[in-house]
C-alpha cells in the first residue's frame, strides 16, 4: 500500500530553512585544548608516572646539587679513610644508630676490649658504640676453670682507627703545633717506647702497660697504666704545644729520624688539620679511592645524564634523517639503506666500544670515542621508527595536496609528514635515555671504558669499586646500586607514561 | 617448498652480513699496533714466523682472505699470543664455552615456564590485584639492570646467609653438586630479566587475543571459557612466544659479560674481557665472530620459526 500523504503538497507550503541567515557551525562551548595540553592532561592522570617524574626530578636535582653540597671535591681522596662507612659527627653524637661509621667486630676478647678502652681514654673519642652480644666460655687454665668472655661489638670506624705513626719534616711538625695552639685540638700524642710495651707489638694505639701476650696490665682500680716516654734525648724536635692531661711537661712527643721527626698522631684530628678544621663528614661513606660517595654519585649521575641526553639527541637527529629518506623514497633507496642498517645493527656493542676505544681514544679522547660507539648503532631504532611513520603518512591526501601545490620533497618530508610522527619519536627518546645509561654503566663497570680521569668517577666505576669490597664495606656498593636502580625505574615509568599520553592508541602495550 | 627457499635465502643473507661485519672488525683489529712479544720466549720466533705466513705485511683484504680460508678449510682461528701463548684460540674457546652455556641453560630452563605462567595468570586476571602486582614487578625487574640484582643476591645469599659460595668454582667438573650450588647465584641473577621478559610478552599477547572476535565466536559455539582459552587464545599467543623461546635459546650462548664478571664464571665473557685487557687480538677476533654469529642466528631463528608456525607472517615473502 502506497503512502499517499506526502504527495501533491502544494509548492507554496515549502519554505527555505534559513533563507537570509548565515550558515555556520555553532561555536564550541568548551575551551579548545591543543594536542600537547591534552597529552599533559592524560599524563597527569597516570599516578605512577607522575610519582616517577617527581622522583626523577629529585634525582636530577641531586645530581646537580650534591657535588656542591658535599664538603668534598671528587678529587679529594683520603688515603686512610678508605671504604669507611657513613659518618656525620653531629648525628652520630645523638646516638641514633645511623651515620655513626658503624663497623661490627665479633668475638672480641677482654684484651681487645681494653684496646678499645685505651683508644677512648687516650684520644677522648670513644670508638665503642654498643655491645651487641656477650658469649661466655669456660676454659681450663692450669687446672683451674676460668670463664672467658667474648663480645660482639659495634665500633665507630673513624674513632677506632685511633693513633697512627707519621713522619714529618721539621717545618710540618712546627705547623701542626701552631695549628694545635690555635684550635686547641690535640693532634700529636706522647711517644711510647717499644721497649716499654715489651716489644710485642708496633700498634701505635697501645700506650699502656701490657704483658708478654699483649694484654693490658691494670692497676688496682682497673685502670690502664700509661707508659709514655719521658726520655727527652729521643726528641727529634722541640715540642711546645698542647700536652695531654696528666703530663707534667716531661713527656716526649716525637723521636728523631733522618732529617725528620716521627710521632704518634690522632688521625681523626690530623684529618681536621689537613682539611682546615673540617671533621670527616661522609653522608654515604667513602669508596676504595677515599672519595666521598655522596659526591661521587652526583658526579657520576651528572655524567650519565648529560651523556645519555647527548647520545639520544644525536641518535634522534641521525635516525630521523635516515628514516625519513628511507620512508619517503622507498623502493631501492629504502632497501639499500635498510641493508646498511642491518649490518651495523648486528655488530656486538662490546666489540664496537672496545675497537673505538683502542683506535680513537688516543686521537679524539675517551669520551668522544665512547660517544661514537653509541652513535654507530644507536640511531637504528629511531630510523626504523621514523620510517614506519613516513610509510603511514606519505600516501595520505594532505601530502598529495601539498605535492600538487608544488611542495618540494624536503618540504613534504619535514613540514608535512615529519610533524605527524613527532609524538611517537619524541616519546621513544624518553625510553632511549635509560638504555644508554644502563649500557654506559655496564661498560664503565667492566672497565672497557675508563672515565675516571675525565669525569672523576662514574656510577659504573663506583659499582665496580664497591663490588670488590662487598663483604667489608657493603655501603660502597649499596648507595650507587640504589641510585642506579631507582633512576632506571623512574625513567622507564616516566617514558611509558609519556608514550601513553602522546599515543593513546598504544596504551598498555609495553614495548 | 616455499619455506625451504625462504630459509635458504635468509641463510645466505645472514652469511653475507656475517662476512661483512667480520671483515670490518678484522680490518679494524689488524690496524691496531701489535703488542710486543715476550723476548727469549720459545714461542716468540714461531709466532713471528706465523705472522709472516698469515700475511701481516700484505694488504688487509689479502690478510682477510687468508683468515677466512683458514677458518673455513681447517677451522683454524689462529694462535693466542698473549693469554695462552702458543695455544690454538679455538681450543681455548671451547674450554670456556661450557661454563657460559651451562649457567645460561640452567637459568633459561626454569625461567621460561615461570615467565609464561605468570604472564598467562596476569592476562587471565586482568585488572585485578594479581595482574597489577605482576605487571608492576615485571616493570621494575625489566627497568633495573641485571647486575644490580646480582649484587643483592651476592650480598644476601652468598655473604649474609652463606647459602652459596661467593663466586663460581673453578675447574671443569660441571655436573657435581658443589659446582651446581656455586652456579645458583649467577643463574638467579640471569633469571629475573628472562622471567620478566617472557611474562610481559605473554601478558600483552594474551590480553590482545582474549579480546578478539574469534574468542567470542568460540564461546558462542558452546566452548567453556577454559576450553576457549586453551584451544584458541593460548595457541594464538604462542605464535609470538615460541619464536621468542627459540631466539632466547640461541641468545643465551652469548651470556652476560657483567654477570660472568661478578660471579667469576670462567666463561666466554671472561675470556673476551681478558683478551681485551691483554690485547690478545686473535682471541678477541674469535669472540667478535662468536657474538656476531649468536646475534645473527638468534634473529634468523626467530624469523624462520615465525614463518613455520604462522603462515600469515612470512617476513620478506611479499613486499
Amino acid at each position: 500500500m502506497k503512502d499517499m500523504r506526502y504527495e501533491h503538497i502544494p509548492a507554496e507550503k515549502f519554505r527555505f530553512v534559513q533563507e537570509n541567515e548565515k550558515l555556520s557551525d555553532k561555536e564550541l562551548q568548551t575551551k579548545a585544548r591543543g594536542f600537547f595540553a591534552d597529552a599533559m592532561l592524560r599524563f597527569s592522570k597516570n599516578k605512577s608516572s607522575v610519582i616517577a617524574t617527581w622522583i626523577l626530578a629529585f634525582m636530577i636535582l641531586y645530581a646537580i646539587v650534591a657535588p656542591m653540597l658535599s664538603p668534598y671535591d671528587i678529587q679529594d681522596k683520603d688515603n686512610i679513610y678508605v671504604n669507611y662507612p657513613p659518618f656525620v659527627r653531629s648525628i652520630a653524637d645523638k646516638d641514633l644508630g645511623i651515620f655513626q661509621g658503624t663497623r661490627s667486630y665479633s668475638s672480641q676478647s677482654d684484651a681487645s676490649m681494653a684496646y678499645w678502652k685505651g683508644i677512648a681514654q687516650e684520644t677522648g673519642l670513644d670508638p665503642l658504640l654498643r655491645i651487641t652480644g656477650t658469649h661466655e666460655t669456660k676454659v681450663m687454665n692450669r687446672g683451674q676453670e676460668v670463664t672467658r668472655s667474648t663480645y660482639d661489638i659495634e665500633v665507630n670506624a673513624y674513632y677506632a682507627l685511633g693513633i697512627l705513626y707519621r713522619t714529618f719534616t721539621y717545618a710540618e711538625f712546627e705547623r701542626i703545633q701552631a695549628w694545635q695552639d690555635e684550635t686547641g685540638i690535640q693532634v700529636i700524642f706522647p711517644w711510647v717506647e717499644q721497649s716499654a710495651i715489651q716489644n710485642i707489638t708496633d700498634r701505635p694505639n697501645i700506650w699502656y702497660e701490657v704483658d708478654k701476650k699483649g694484654s693490658a696490665i691494670l692497676d688496682d682500680d682497673g685502670e690502664l697504666i700509661p707508659v709514655y716516654s719521658t726520655n727527652q734525648d729521643l726528641a727529634g724536635a722541640p715540642y711546645h704545644s698542647l700536652r695531654i692531661p696528666g703530663d707534667d711537661g716531661s713527656y716526649a712527643y716525637s723521636v728523631g729520624k733522618a732529617n725528620s721527626v716521627q710521632c704518634r698522631i690522632l688521625y681523626y684530628n690530623y684529618y681536621r688539620y689537613m682539611n682546615d678544621g673540617q671533621e670527616p663528614t661522609y653522608l654515604m661513606g667513602t669508596n676504595a679511592m677515599g672519595q666521598d660517595i655522596f659526591c661521587g654519585i652526583g658526579i657520576g649521575a651528572r655524567f650519565s645524564l648529560l651523556f645519555a641526553l647527548l647520545v639520544s639527541a644525536i641518535n634522534l637527529t641521525i635516525g630521523a634523517f635516515y628514516g625519513a629518506l628511507q620512508g619517503y623514497y622507498g623502493g631501492w633507496v629504502d632497501m639499500l639503506l635498510d641493508r646498511i642498517a642491518d649490518v651495523l645493527y648486528d655488530v656486538p656493542f662490546v666489540v664496537v666500544t672496545t675497537l673505538f676505544q683502542l683506535h680513537l681514544a688516543s686521537k679524539v679522547g675517551i669520551v668522544p670515542a665512547f660517544l661514537f660507539a653509541f652513535v654507530l648503532t644507536g640511531w637504528i631504532g629511531m630510523a626504523s621508527l621514523t620510517r614506519r611513520q613516513f610509510y603511514r603518512f606519505k600516501g595520505q591526501e594532505f601530502v598529495l595536496a601539498a605535492r600538487t601545490l608544488g611542495a618540494s620533497d624536503r618540504r613534504l618530508m619535514f613540514k608535512h609528514i615529519f610533524p605527524n610522527g613527532i609524538g611517537s619519536i619524541i616519546t621513544s627518546c624518553a625510553l632511549v635515555i635509560p638504555g644508554v645509561i644502563s649500557s654506559e654503566t655496564s661498560m664503565t663497570y667492566l672497565g672497557i671504558v675508563d672515565l675516571s680521569s675525565f669525569a672523576g668517577t662514574t656510577i659504573g666505576t663506583l659499582l665496580s669499586q664497591g663490588n670488590a669490597v662487598v663483604t667489608t664495606a657493603p655501603h660502597a656498593l649499596l648507595f650507587p646500586s640504589i641510585f642506579l636502580g631507582l633512576l632506571m625505574i623512574c625513567f622507564n615509568l616516566f617514558g611509558n607514561g609519556l608514550r601513553d599520553a602522546f599515543n593513546p592508541t598504544t596504551r598498555g602495550i609495553d614495548d | 617448498m616455499y619455506m625451504v627457499k625462504y630459509t635458504i635465502q635468509r641463510l645466505v643473507y645472514m652469511l653475507m652480513v656475517f662476512l661483512i661485519i667480520t671483515l670490518m672488525c678484522f680490518v679494524l683489529i689488524r690496524m691496531l699496533p701489535l703488542p710486543a712479544l715476550p723476548p727469549n720466549d720459545p714461542h716468540t720466533e714461531i709466532i713471528a714466523l706465523r705472522r709472516e705466513a698469515l700475511g701481516y705485511n700484505k694488504p688487509y683484504l689479502e690478510q682477510f682472505w687468508i683468515f677466512i680460508k683458514n677458518v673455513f678449510t681447517g677451522f683454524n682461528w689462529g694462535v693466542s699470543e698473549q693469554l695462552y701463548i702458543g695455544r690454538q684460540v679455538w681450543d681455548v674457546f671451547l674450554e670456556k664455552l661450557p661454563a657460559t652455556m651451562i649457567v645460561n641453560l640452567y637459568s633459561i630452563l626454569w625461567t621460561i615456564p615461570i615467565g609464561i605462567g605468570l604472564g598467562i595468570l596476569a592476562a587471565l586476571m586482568k585488572n585485578t590485584w594479581v595482574d597489577y602486582t605482576i605487571s608492576t614487578l615485571t616493570m621494575v625487574v625489566i627497568s633495573v639492570p641485571s647486575f644490580v640484582y646480582a649484587f643483592l643476591i651476592q650480598y644476601i645469599f652468598c655473604f649474609k646467609l652463606r647459602w652459596f659460595p661467593f663466586v663460581m668454582n673453578g675447574g671443569t667438573d660441571y655436573f657435581t653438586w658443589s659446582m651446581f650450588l656455586s652456579m645458583i647465584p649467577a643463574v638467579l641473577s640471569l633469571s629475573f630479566g628472562v622471567i620478566a621478559g617472557f611474562c610481559r610478552t605473554t601478558r600483552a599477547e594474551l590480553t590482545e587475543v582474549l579480546t578478539s572476535e574469534f574468542m567470542l565466536l568460540a564461546r558462542t559455539k558452546g566452548l567453556t571459557k577454559a576450553q576457549a582459552t586453551v584451544r584458541h587464545a593460548l595457541r594464538n599467543c604462542f605464535v609470538v612466544i615460541v619464536p621468542g623461546i627459540f631466539g632466547e635459546f640461541i641468545g643465551i650462548l652469548g651470556g652476560s659479560l657483567i654477570i660472568e664478571r661478578i660471579f667469576s664464571i670462567p666463561g666466554v665473557g671472561a675470556l673476551t674481557l681478558n683478551a681485551i685487557n691483554a690485547r690478545d687480538y686473535n682471541v678477541f677476533m674469535l669472540s667478535t665472530c662468536f657474538y656476531t654469529a649468536i646475534g645473527l642466528m638468534a634473529g634468523l631463528v626467530v624469523d624462520i620459526s615465525y614463518g613455520f608456525i604462522d603462515p600469515r607472517i612470512r617476513m620478506g615473502s611479499k613486499k
